[in-house]
């Protein structure tokens, strides 16, 4: 399995697709070579979502991201969701499959958010054991995120990227780079991104993803940012993503933009700034 | 009444329905094109952080309650009651008309 | 630190952050975890507030912000996708004392419920109207009207459908067809006797046994002018 890329995605930009842009990514994409959509989004029996998705799926390679399956869970993963997510992947045929270090069921009630896990050896077991059942339901290959971190856990054993690589390396799965919680996550514990991304394993990497955040502080005055998905992507970001690019060369590229939505013309802005810096990257010295 | 009668009629109420099918459509049609809404999407976002929604608890058993819906008086006027008497506004005054 | 234990503070803000969760430095959490908090509650609040314009609109925004946050402690989503979640709502605002005097509350909550399921609703065709028309009556009277995925029928104490729409109605029952044209839910309204007489032909009865206990005067033309108007009808079968 791992002799196969970690995605079919091409190495270019992409951008979640929001179902208000449907016109304009049928007419003029512009900078956007592939969408991604949130798989559970796509769960219903008919209607607009799915019909918009097959249209699309006809034209661009698709991302089906999971944001709901609680692969960091202590409990065992849903089989009900799990065929469903096996269904929308028979259907779309998906570039690739994703879904994030994260839970979000807990005894049987969805929470709604990415929560977090502390990384030891136990975890790392659970997490595998997870992953390697996913991509047995799925038949295929995934592609694991890394979180936005807002705190820490005493407990933790290993730090996320030994822990991302412990089960890439056990499962065979690939990793999704999520650059803007990089930052989220380094600047909230005040350690360097720029460590993180030099010690990322460029190498097991499908597929990055770029987003907006929001600037908080909390109670006494340190910055916590915040993974909004809800404005342009930040600069320090972007340096961090031509430093990853560097190391690992062109990968295909999300635009994340999932709160306040903008018109088509911003997000296609922030695919063009994307592919300007994939063409760099991709020229030759 | 007779089944046969009774079947004409039911083949005029078709024959009456085919015909005013159509401008029903368009008489109703101001419901739809929320397509978003109801979409109900599931997202990887965070909330912005500025709210205080998840540190705060609400509880309607005992004194702790104090809000009232406040929509209901400024979207809603309805008309006086048959024996004059304004109805302030709020749907609430509809209880009044309720057979018991 | 348990999954169990990091909930239970999630879900209750009086409770102390759990322990073992730090900030740089080592120092507890604190506010940190508040991001988690508020993201559940404000992201299910939200999702729940575009699930049902309507209940939000009829109570305003802060009092249904307050109000989302005791039904989600109470009836939390069950299943991650949030498309459908919310259908416990109409039942629990029967019994939420706050809103008890708006009694019209409830259905105008199980209209919207309605809108959003037949909005995710399998797809289906709708027959030529001129269909039904070419039948001769004896014939019609024995004609199963299949109905799409989406169609559904309500029946109201209250004027529900009025209200939902942002009308100022007169006290009366009203009932209503949802169906789905196209890829955009409608909802439209029945005569009398209506929801009922739709749920029979859901059940598969032909035409003339659904007629059967309709009340006096049962307007058959505009039930029949819904149905076509909302392209509810995808096929037509003889009983035999």
């Amino acid at each position: 399995m791992t002799d196969r890329p970690a995605s079919e995605l091409p190495p270019r930009p992409g951008v979640g697709f929001k179902s208000k842009h449907f016109e304009a990514l049928t007419h003029d994409p512009g900078a956007v070579a592939w969408i991604e959509i949130h798989a559970e989004n796509y769960m219903g029996d008919g209607g607009r979502p799915l019909a918009q998705l097959d249209a699309l799926a006809r034209r661009f390679p698709v991302s089906v991201h999971g944001v709901g399956l609680s692969i960091g869970g202590e409990a065992p993963l849903s089989r009900e969701h799990l065929a469903r997510l096996r269904r929308l992947v028979d259907r779309v045929k998906p570039a690739s499959f994703s879904e994030h270090l994260a839970w979000s069921t807990h005894e049987g009630s969805y929470l709604n958010d990415l929560l977090p896990l502390p990384y030891t050896r136990a975890t790392l077991q659970r997490v595998t054991d997870h992953v390697a059942e996913v991509q047995d339901a799925l038949g295929r290959r995934m592609l694991l995120e890394n979180p936005s971190n807002y705190l820490a856990f005493a407990e933790s054993e290993m730090d996320e990227i030994a822990f991302l690589s412990g089960i890439a390396e056990a499962t065979g799965c690939g990793l999704l780079l999520d650059v803007n919680n990089v930052h989220v996550s380094a600047v909230n514990q005040q350690v360097p991104a720029e460590a993180y991304i030099d010690a990322f394993p460029m190498g097991l990497v499908g597929e990055i993803h770029l987003g907006g955040h929001d600037a908080q502080e909390d109670e006494t005055g340190a910055p916590l940012l915040i993974d909004s998905h809800g404005a342009e992507v930040a600069d320090p970001v972007w340096r961090l993503y031509a430093r990853a690019l560097a190391r690992g060369g062109p990968k295909p590229t999300l635009i994340e933009w999932d709160t306040d939505v903008p018109d088509w013309p911003v997000l296609e802005a922030e695919a063009a700034r994307a592919a300007a810096i994939l063409d760099r990257e991709r020229a030759p010295a | 009444m007779s089944i046969d009668l009774k079947s004409l009629s039911v083949a005029s109420a078709v024959a009456a329905a085919l015909t005013a099918g159509g401008g029903m459509a368009q008489a109703q049609a101001q419901e739809k094109c929320y397509g978003v809404s109801l979409a109900g999407e599931n997202d990887c976002a965070a909330g912005p952080g500025t709210t205080c929604a998840g540190t705060s608890k609400v509880d309607y058993q005992g004194n702790a309650w104090t809000l009232v819906p406040e929509g209901t008086c400024s979207d809603i006027e309805l008309p006086a009651m048959a024996d004059g008497t304004p109805r302030e506004g709020s749907l609430e005054a509809l209880e009044r008309d309720l057979p018991a | 630190m348990s999954e169990g234990g990091f909930t239970r503070a999630l879900m209750a803000p009086e409770l102390p952050v759990p322990e073992g969760l730090v900030a740089p430095g080592g120092r507890p959490a604190g506010a940190r975890f508040d991001v988690y908090r508020n993201n559940v509650i404000v992201s299910l609040t939200d999702a729940l507030g575009v699930a049902f314009p309507a209940v939000r609109r009829l109570v305003g925004p802060v009092f249904f912000a307050a109000m989302a946050r005791e039904f989600l402690r109470a009836h939390p989503p069950r299943s991650p996708r949030l498309a459908l979640w919310g259908a416990a709502l109409p039942g629990w605002l029967e019994d939420f004392p706050p809103v008890a005097k708006l009694g019209y509350l409830p259905d105008v909550a199980r209209l919207e419920q309605a809108l959003r399921e037949a909005y995710h609703a399998a797809d289906a065709s709708p027959i030529a109207p001129e269909r039904l028309g070419a039948l001769p009556p004896e014939r019609l009277m024995r004609t199963r009207l299949h109905l799409a995925p989406a169609a559904r029928a309500l029946a109201s104490a209250w004027p529900a459908l009025s209200i939902w729409r942002g009308e100022t109605p007169a006290m009366r029952a009203e009932e209503m067809l949802v169906a789905r044209p196209g890829f955009d839910p409608v909802a439209l309204s029945l005569p009398e006797g209506g929801a009922a007489f739709v749920d029979r032909l859901s059940e598969g009865l032909p035409l003339g046994r659904a007629l059967a206990p309709v009340p006096r005067g049962f307007d058959l033309a505009a039930v029949l002018g819904a149905l076509i108007s909302g392209q509810a009808i995808t096929d037509l079968t003889e009983a035999t």
